[in-house]
């Protein structure tokens, strides 16, 4: 495995890891485990956000080439929802190795794909990606179905049975670990999937079934880009799909609870939240290692150029160490170090497109509009040295109130909105006045406050003393508008599988009722 | 009729509604806007706006044709823009209502299944804080209208044809 020692251009990263694996100037669908070009011949640029330059052309498809994905899907379907689960773990295995070989040219295009730090795609993206396919490897081979006995003749069977095929609309903001996040449960449980990426970030994804296509019967994994409205639409309201999954925002999430309603289907919705990180004023009562990780943790909101669902977005800190804590905070902030997200010494990289990049200046503006005062940072950052068609944000932190728009709509973006609390009761009503309820953080040292308010927050996660972990085998989905179902769990397999029972009398005499 | 940005004029139709005269507009546009809206329009037919919220293009005005996306009973509306209905879900509304929405349309890639995406553009929310006289004006006027039937008695007034 080899780190990048010096940051090269998009360009130059692209070639090193080119000699590696497969690196392809266009790229067409992956269907029915080949490449085939989008019905329409069209293709659109994709640009990384490091610089803004061109790095690839994406098939832009249509619905005849949705469609073309589910005959394959549905070609397969039978046979892959025959196979053993043993033999289903074996495949999940061997993409995970594959990947693990090359984790750092997977990262480097993630990297070049996303505008998010090396370090973040080679410690956490890339790996977690690895774990996943492992972690619904080993689900699929544990997973038991049930025997109840009814009477002393009657026996009720539960087997678990794929859906089928299963249509899966991912976002831009960990385009391959969202992928395997969803792709791993489905083809665990015996599903055949459509995958549609962001058209944002098409091409890490890209990558990978280059990589690892040919480990996976042709037709259970098939990946079609293209845009939401010409080729995500005709995915997520075909009645071909038995079940279709989504991240993204409420709009687009009802619009695909609507379309599923019309073909009634379950849905999985992952949209967003707008979480609060708690901070009481135990933490502060030693300046040890304890608080060190703190700080840490209020600086979370900078990860991935805050474009996590799970942003830590909001920090309500307790009024009596308020002033002392914000003085160390902010100072942890300012030593957030920016720049090309290639360098491996980068901590905070590019926002994923201009347009999101317009976002957030929108909501530093509207900040400031609303009358919250500006900490740190509170504009773009320029960065110069080949970077300036890039799109960078400085870490902003603004002081404000609850109910600032700043404070209860997602911005995606590295922007803190900063609150203080005076009591425990008032940390939970502000925590909980939101419309969504994703993530949450709590740091105390006293275990009973922890308990208190993990289970008193109306939220899916919440971190306690830490923040930002995503290891397989916690729940990750949210309460309220945040969306339906669990991700990043063996429960999720309930979500990709019917349940089938078989109720059997074992008695040869008549009911009786006839 | 085209609706330009800072208008007043829509108040009398909301009035019909309300009962009471609502001087303020909540939702303008800028000429940007109007230029994608005009293209998407001719390659659409009539469109509606709902304002999304929660996460990756949350905070997005999402455009669509008219009729597509199901306006909920709660959903408020909030106006037109460029002859466009524009929506915002209730609860949602009850955290932005101090806002005066401003779309607007810059280069990028749009998401969701909003209809401006493969244009090269992408619709932007901008906000501005009501000012104090506003927003007492907002409140004597009462509760902006909610559900389909909003755009309907809108349209009325208006000669546009919101099914």
């Amino acid at each position: 495995m080899q780190l990048i020692v010096k940051t090269d251009t998009p360009a130059a990263a692209l070639e090193r890891v080119g000699a590696k694996i497969k690196i392809r100037n266009r790229y067409d669908n992956f269907i029915g485990g080949a490449w085939v070009p989008p019905a329409q011949g069209r293709y659109f640029e994709n640009r990384t956000p490091i610089s803004g330059e061109v790095v690839c052309e994406v098939a832009r498809s249509t619905a005849e080439d949705i469609e073309k994905a589910l005959d394959a899907a549905h070609a397969a379907a039978d046979a892959w929802g025959k196979t053993a689960p043993a033999d289903r773990a074996a495949v999940l295995f061997k993409i995970a190795d594959r990947m693990e070989a090359h984790l750092a040219e997977l990262a480097t295009v993630e990297t070049i794909d996303n505008g998010k730090p090396i370090r973040e795609t080679m410690a956490a993206d890339m790996p977690l990606a690895v774990d996943h396919f492992r972690y619904f490897a080993s689900c699929i081979r544990a997973q038991e179905g049930s025997i109840a006995e009814i009477d002393e003749t009657t026996v009720a069977y539960h087997f678990h049975e794929p859906l089928g095929v299963v249509g899966q609309i991912i976002p831009w903001n960990f385009p391959v670990l969202m992928a395997v996040w969803k792709i791993a449960p489905a083809i665990a449980a015996g599903n055949c999937v459509i995958l549609k990426p962001a058209e944002q970030t098409p091409m890490g994804i890209m990558v990978l079934m280059d990589l690892v296509g040919d480990l996976v019967p042709p037709g259970v994994l098939n990946v079609v880009n293209g845009f939401g409205v010409e080729a995500g639409k005709p995915l997520a309201s075909n009645p071909r799909i038995a079940k279709v999954a989504f991240t993204g925002e409420t709009t687009t999430g009802r619009l695909i609870m609507q379309y599923a309603a019309e073909n009634i289907i379950p849905v999985t919705l992952e949209l967003g939240g707008k979480s609060p990180n708690i901070f009481f004023a135990d933490v502060f009562n030693e300046d040890d290692t304890f608080f060190d990780k703190a700080l840490e943790g209020f600086t979370m909101f900078a990860l991935n150029q805050g474009e996590v669902c799970t942003c830590p977005s909001r920090a309500l800190v307790q009024e009596s160490i308020y002033d002392a804590f914000i003085e160390r905070a902010v100072h942890r902030v300012k030593k957030v170090v920016q720049g090309n997200p290639l360098n491996p010494q980068t901590m905070i990289g590019a926002q994923a497109s201009s347009d999101q990049l317009e976002k957030i200046l929108s909501y530093i503006d509207i900040g400031q509009g609303e009358g919250a005062k500006v900490l740190t940072g509170g504009k773009k950052a320029e960065l110069g040295s080949g970077l300036e068609g890039g799109y960078y944000v400085e870490p902003t932190v603004f002081e404000g109130h609850n109910k600032m728009r700043i404070f209860q709509e997602e911005i995606f973006g590295p922007v803190l909105a900063v609150a203080k609390f005076k009591t425990e009761d008032e940390a939970l009503s502000m925590a909980n006045d939101t419309l969504y309820g994703l993530g949450a953080g709590v740091w105390s040292r006293d275990a009973n406050t922890c308990y208190r308010m993990g289970r008193g927050i109306k939220a899916g996660r919440v971190w306690t003393n830490c923040y930002h972990l995503y290891p397989a085998h916690a729940a990750f989905g949210g309460y309220k508008q945040s969306g339906v179902g669990r991700e990043t769990h063996k429960m999720m397999l309930d979500h990709y599988q019917q349940t089938k029972n078989m109720l059997v009398s074992y008695s040869p005499k008549a009911l009786g009722f006839f | 009729m085209e609706w330009k940005v800072g208008r007043v004029s829509d108040l009398p139709l909301l009035a019909l509604r309300t009962g009471i005269a609502m001087a303020v507009a909540r939702v303008s546009h800028t000429p940007a806007a109007a230029k994608l809206i005009e293209t998407l329009r001719a390659a659409n037919g009539d469109l509606l706006f709902h304002q999304s919220g929660g996460c990756c293009d949350g905070s997005a005005p999402m455009c669509y044709p008219l009729g597509e996306f199901k306006i909920g009973q709660r959903d408020v509306y909030l106006g037109e823009i460029a002859g466009c209905p524009i929506y915002i879900s209730g609860p949602q509304f009850q955290y932005w209502q101090h806002t005066h929405l401003i779309i607007d349309a810059v280069p990028g890639r749009g998401a969701g299944f909003s209809l401006e995406a493969p244009e090269g553009m992408r619709f932007l929310t901008r906000s501005r804080v009501f000012t104090e006289a506003e927003l007492d004006e907002l409140e004597r006027a009462g509760l902006p209208p909610r559900g389909p039937e909003a755009m309907a008695a809108v349209s009325l007034q208006t000669g546009h044809p919101h099914p």
